[in-house]
């Protein structure tokens, strides 16, 4: 089973590497960007067919490592 | 004393501690490898020192928080055992749990590698009886991602409880906020944990303590720590 997690800043954290990114887009004359905050993507292998052990083993995955849940949030996606 | 500075794959300033520790702690510092389960024995001091554990991948120090050693310094920081992160170190700390916050890119994005001037908190910690409180004291520091941030009542609580260390300050001794070298909120550049035998500091004390280099600023954290100790 196939899973993609996605990690990103809470809205409240400040994220300078989206505004550079944002800036540099408007540079390039890209028109239309409002804003840019950057994150993270994991794609995850699992072993098995069950989606609730799966589910728990991403969400033990990202609260141990995967995200700092101090400053950033995530979410799991599983391919169809 | 007794100090162990634990060595991870891309940590490159434990030399640095490990002579610092015994230029002026007059110590024999033992370096351990994060694989290891156990401290040496009589360990009265861990030292995290600077680098870029792993790399910095995923997240400053997130991967050196889960080594395995670092079960031991959790043990050693909840038996009142005393705890020094630098730089990384600070970064590991944060990740492992034993220091609240977070170190986030710096806000103008940029590696800084330059003298900061810190202003001492409280004089009145193992780490800090050799300053006065309110010593304004040269030292380097060398990061990209030092701007400490955690959420409000974090903040609130650090400052209510006076746990932070040390601040990034101007030369009149007011506090760099808009112009210090990473954005730290409230100019912080160290924190403690609650009971003072775990500090944090982006900041590298361990390079300011030899006269024929340089500035010896730093040389006060050892002395104290060295002074801490003796009893022990």
């Amino acid at each position: 089973m196939k899973a993609r997690v996605i990690v990103t800043l809470k809205s409240a954290v400040l994220d300078p590497q989206g505004k550079a990114i944002e800036g540099a887009l408007r540079s390039l004359g890209v028109s239309g960007v409002q804003s840019v905050r950057q994150g993270k993507v994991f794609d995850v292998e699992l072993a098995g067919n069950d989606r609730a052990s799966a589910e728990g083993a991403l969400k033990e995955a990202c609260d141990k490592l995967l995200a700092n849940t101090v400053i950033e949030t995530y979410k799991v996606e599983f391919a169809e | 004393m007794k100090p162990a500075v634990i060595l991870f794959p891309g940590s490159n300033r434990e030399q640095d501690a490990v002579r610092a520790l015994k230029i002026v702690g007059g110590a024999k510092p033992q370096v351990v490898w994060h694989a290891d389960h156990e401290l040496p024995q009589g360990t009265d001091l861990v030292v995290l020192p600077g680098g870029f554990s792993y790399g910095d991948y995923l997240r400053c120090g997130a991967i050196a928080a889960r080594a395995n050693i670092m079960d031991a310094v959790r043990a050693h920081a909840a038996k009142g055992g005393l705890v020094l992160g630098i730089c990384n170190g600070f970064q590991i700390l944060c990740e492992a749990g034993l220091l609240p916050g977070v170190l986030v890119r710096n806000a103008r994005l940029r590696f800084v590698c330059r003298e900061v001037l810190l202003r001492v908190e409280r004089a009145d910690t193992p780490f800090t009886k050799a300053y006065r409180k309110g010593d304004l004291i040269r030292i380097p520091v060398a990061h990209g991602e030092g701007n400490y941030t955690a959420d409000e009542a974090t903040i609130a609580r650090l400052e209510s409880e006076g746990r932070v260390a040390f601040r990034y300050a101007r030369r009149d001794g007011q506090i760099d906020e808009t112009d210090g070298p990473n954005g730290a909120i409230n100019g912080i550049a160290g924190i403690y944990s609650e009971k003072f035998n775990v500090l944090g500091m982006m900041p590298h004390p361990e390079n300011y303590i030899e006269a024929e280099i340089g500035p010896t600023d730093g040389r006060g954290l050892f002395e104290s720590l060295a002074g801490a100790l003796k009893a022990a």
